[in-house]
């Protein structure tokens, strides 16, 4: 435990300091970066011993405030969403440092400040035993991020992010107040050493408690329909942050839903079902919002909203299952803690590497990227690893946690009897669909962004990033590559936060022979095999003339220009013309010139999000017109308010008396 | 020992028979056009041709280029291993490997589409558009042709799906058997361009699929395309039979022969196919996909009523 406060006071030292420095860019880098990568790498100790011996350490600090208490746990659950934190957290730093050489701003240690605090209140709110710790640590997260989302404040794109983010995170935070009140009225104290008793909530309590919390942390979590803020935020952060935000903080959301269902009484069938369902939409939905995009990082935003759906659809079906079917709740939830940590690994890649890309190019515009592999190799490679593992190929990481969450309804969908068998093997069948579309997101972000010839001169001239940024991308690449070539390492964390949770969980599965170990040896020898026949290939080419090399054939046309090279939203074009519904079709504005001599023409390509521009943008502006009706209380005049001041005073007074 | 036997006569079916089917489905082809159409082992002359040659390379191409043909033999190679070929078991196999497999497919898919993307032609990244765009329809096909197996075995390898257990399968469930079979077929003909969904032989690159994907690949490394290919066409075509024919003679050369007479069936059946329907326009296909993922969906049901 001590480790992880040392982690907790550097960070916060450093982060202070930082500030405090004034205009001195490198001392506030080495300040602010150096104390928050020393920070999290003791977080990161901590995190792992812990999980490696499977003790559960603890300390506890009354204070005077009523209902805090300063409770820490860190048990092998907490332990396990401490990693991507305190991962992503020393990988950042690092990264940022280099990302934002000559981009400081007026005050350089400002940006380190934040990020120092999200990085901490991300580890508290993890290590919190206390609902009043939880909540004033999720507060203080919120806000440190909603300040490093606005970091590029003077630019209106980012301000309405940050605005759509702010109020997101904070009608989260409302119901999650709600929420914890009701637990604490109900468990008669704040500690969750008292949430015991919460096992014995009537049913329709337990329900709403589920429904508030549920909200509560899918807002923040990217749940379909609450997800309409990452698409927004992730763009306009520093990459580092996207990085952290994606693939640290969207995780401590599913670490809290996790942590408070299991205080909650044996759940109904239908918090499982809803789950799912809200799951796979999301999955669907994000993964074809994704196809559309043109801007790289809102595209990979929208990822994260498909991810964080296959997490809750696995996530769902293990509620459903929990105490019915032993082992498919084992399965599902190993299927959702390994993605988990997958997810954290190869988001974190993928945005590091688009902010290379955005680093060297200055553009995140798919449309204007192109030719970087040659341009931006060690990126390239980076990237490939990490679209890899998203699309869940072999040899890289995401497979592991998809062929669990695969074989856990497929396993239902032969154990359960009649139509009920229904259902999971349909989302089998969805699941396909989506992994799919991911493969059609992340062949064009590869095949666009790096392949090719340059679209824009600017691109033209993209440098490679320097090592402070190349180091922490090789660093999650190689995990991506270790987790695919050698499941045990991911696994073995994984099974024993599993059988913490559900303690026959890895006995079950390692009977059954369900432990893909063989997809380790697989990825191996294909991996090898690869190899050999890349090598093969090489091995004949000497003995002849050197290849010899001449532009792309151009089927015909004499003088192919760049400009002909096929565009980003080409690429998705027909997946959307032939089985989209027309509602997530993209908005096409011009690029049509039929007249005899044509004239210029603008072509304006936008995919904006459904659920906002039809579903909260409209809400929200019923809502503000009703609430004008309200003006009239605020008069301008002193004297009333003070009235109001007087009759709340009064009214309080005689609350007091008639309670005494 | 009979596992050696086993990947012996599967490695050998699997490099040795795959050109010939596309041999085969030239000849019928060439027979229904009332033309005599090139030798049957024509194939292995086009492949051992280009193994030979020389390359050209794009200039604007990378690594990623190269990374294409190389993913495109040695992944269907991989997957080969743990379908059955007609009675003779995959040497491979374990808990789960079918969405392995299937992953491993979408690896080839992958790297193929991302080194056409990588010439920066316009017509490639067109191909590879197309081909991705299908895949996505084909998937849940082939998840709901598995799952009706998966249902009707209770086995969940591929080795286990295909064998002597889908035997009593036929007697229970032949209805959602039958459709499952159709939709197999449709996949093979998708996944392996031909009519009526892509023409490998056509002249006007617009209208390509696959083939426009591969424009720039020349000399060994098209050769790799061309045998992965094949094995494919092989893979996929393995599959149905082995939905249609759940039988087992007993010894593996009588078994391998059984299985190699119904796969130069089914090239056969491809070139009539070929031969006797027009290609479709664009965009039906993704119309006919659709439709073809609904049959297999209703096999499904038809199997839980």
């Amino acid at each position: 435990m001590q480790l992880l406060i040392v982690s907790w006071l550097l960070l916060l030292t450093g982060g202070i300091l930082a500030p405090a420095l004034g205009r001195r860019p490198l001392a506030a880098a080495l300040v602010g970066g150096g104390s928050a990568a020393l920070g999290s790498l003791a977080g990161l100790a901590m995190a792992a011993g812990a999980l490696a011996n499977g003790q559960t350490a603890g300390l506890a600090l009354a204070t005077t405030i009523p209902g805090l208490t300063l409770s820490l746990r860190l048990d092998p659950l907490a332990a396990f969403f401490l990693i991507p934190v305190h991962l992503l957290g020393l990988l950042g730093a690092i990264y940022g440092v280099g990302y934002l050489r000559g981009h400081e701003g007026r005050l350089p240690g400002l940006h380190w400040l934040f990020y120092n605090l999200l990085v901490a209140s991300m580890s508290v709110v993890i290590a919190a035993a206390n609902a009043l710790l939880f909540l004033f640590a999720w507060e203080g997260m919120s806000l440190a991020s909603f300040f490093l989302v606005v970091t590029e404040h003077r630019e209106p794109a980012t301000a309405r992010a940050g605005l759509i983010y702010l109020l997101a995170t904070h009608l989260g935070a409302a119901l999650l107040l709600g929420g914890f009140l009701t637990v604490g009225a109900f468990a008669g104290g704040f500690d969750f050493s008292a949430f015991a008793a919460l096992s014995h909530l009537p049913g329709p309590t337990a329900s709403l408690l589920f429904i508030l919390l549920l909200l509560g942390f899918g807002s923040k979590a990217g749940l379909f329909p609450f997800h309409v803020w990452l698409p927004e935020a992730h763009p306009a952060a520093p990459s580092h942050v996207s990085a952290l935000m994606s693939g640290a903080m969207v995780k401590t959301a599913l670490y809290g839903l996790v942590r408070f269902l299991l205080f909650l009484p044996s759940a109904p069938g239908w918090w499982g079902g809803t789950l799912m369902a809200l799951g796979l939409a999301g999955a669907l939905f994000g993964i074809a919002m994704s196809a559309f995009q043109n801007d790289v990082k809102r595209g990979l935003a929208y990822s994260t909203v498909e991810n964080v759906g296959l997490i809750l659809l696995a996530l769902g079906l293990w509620l459903f299952c929990r105490g019915r079917y032993p082992q498919l709740a084992a399965l599902a939830l190993t299927g959702a803690l390994t993605h988990i940590l997958n997810h954290a690994l190869f988001k974190g890649l993928l945005f590091l590497g688009a902010g290379s890309l955005l680093h060297g190019t200055g553009s995140r515009n798919l449309n204007r990227l192109g030719g970087l592999m040659r341009r931006m190799p060690a990126t390239g490679l980076c990237l490939v690893v990490g679209a890899l593992a998203v699309t869940a190929l072999p040899p890289a990481n995401g497979l592991l946690g998809e062929w669990f969450i695969y074989r856990g309804f497929l396993e239902a969908g032969v154990r359960l009897k009649g139509l009920a068998a229904f259902f999971p093997l349909v989302i089998v069948g969805l699941l396909a669909l989506v992994g799919g579309l991911a493969l059609l997101v992340f062949s064009r972000l590869i095949g666009i962004a790096l392949g090719g010839e340059p679209r824009d001169s600017r691109t033209e001239l993209a440098h490679e990033s320097g090592a402070l940024m190349l180091v922490p991308m090789f660093v999650l690449a190689g995990l991506c590559l270790a987790g695919g070539l050698a499941p045990s390492l991911l696994l073995g964390p994984v099974l024993r936060v599993a059988g913490m949770i559900e303690p026959p969980a890895a006995p079950l599965l390692a009977q059954a022979g369900l432990l893909p170990l063989w997809l380790g040896g697989l990825a191996q020898g294909l991996t090898l095999l690869l190899a050999l026949t890349a090598l093969l290939g090489r091995w004949r080419r000497p003995r002849r003339a050197e290849t010899p090399a001449v532009p792309t054939w151009g089927c015909g046309y004499l003088f192919p220009t760049r400009r002909m090279a096929y565009s980003a939203e080409g690429f998705s074009e027909l997946a959307g013309v032939s089985f989209f519904c027309d509602c997530l079709r993209p908005r096409i504005e011009g690029g049509r010139s039929v007249r005899l001599f044509p004239g210029r023409e603008v072509f304006r390509h936008q995919a904006p999000d459904l659920v906002l521009e039809a579903g909260f943008l409209p809400l929200f502006a019923w809502v503000a017109a009703r609430c004008n009706r309200l003006r009239r209380l605020q008069s301008g005049l002193v004297h009333i308010y003070v009235f109001y001041i007087f009759s709340v005073i009064v009214a309080l007074l005689g609350w007091v008396a008639v309670r005494l | 020992m009979t596992m050696l036997i086993r990947l012996f006569w599967h490695l050998a079916l699997l490099l040795g028979l795959s050109p010939l089917l596309l041999g085969v489905i030239a000849k019928t082809k060439a027979g229904f056009a009332g033309r005599k159409g090139p030798p049957l082992v024509q194939p292995y002359y086009d492949l051992a041709r280009l193994f030979r040659k020389d390359m050209v390379i794009s200039r604007t191409t990378t690594w990623l280029f190269r990374a294409g043909p190389v993913a495109g033999l040695t992944a269907p190679l991989v997957a080969s291993l743990f379908v059955p070929f007609g009675a003779i078991g995959a040497p491979l196999g374990f808990d789960g490997d079918l969405i392995f497999v299937i992953y491993l497919l979408g690896l080839s898919r992958f790297c193929t589409a991302v080194a056409a993307l990588d010439t920066g032609s316009a017509f490639e990244g067109m191909g590879a558009a197309r081909e991705v765009t299908f895949a996505c329809l084909v998937e849940p096909t082939v998840f709901f042709v598995l799952i009706v197996l998966v249902r009707l075995t209770g086995s969940f390898s591929l080795g286990g799906l295909f064998g002597p257990a889908l035997a009593a399968g036929w007697h229970t469930a032949a209805p959602s058997l039958m459709l499952a079979i159709f939709c197999m077929l449709v996949v093979t003909l998708v996944e392996n361009c031909r009519i009526p969904f892509d023409d490998p032989t056509t002249h006007l690159e617009l209208t390509m699929i696959h083939e426009v994907m591969v424009l720039d690949h020349s000399g060994p490394d098209f050769g790799m395309i061309l045998y992965g290919a094949a094995m494919k066409l092989l893979l996929l075509g393995a599959m149905t039979v082995g939905l249609a024919l759940p039988v087992s003679l007993g010894s593996a050369p009588l078994d391998a022969a059984v299985f190699a007479l119904a796969m130069l069936l089914l090239a056969v059946l491809i070139g009539v196919v070929e031969s006797v329907i027009a290609r479709l326009p664009l965009l039906k296909v993704p119309q006919l996909l659709i439709g073809t993922s609904l049959l297999s969906f209703f096999a499904l049901i038809l199997l839980l009523r």
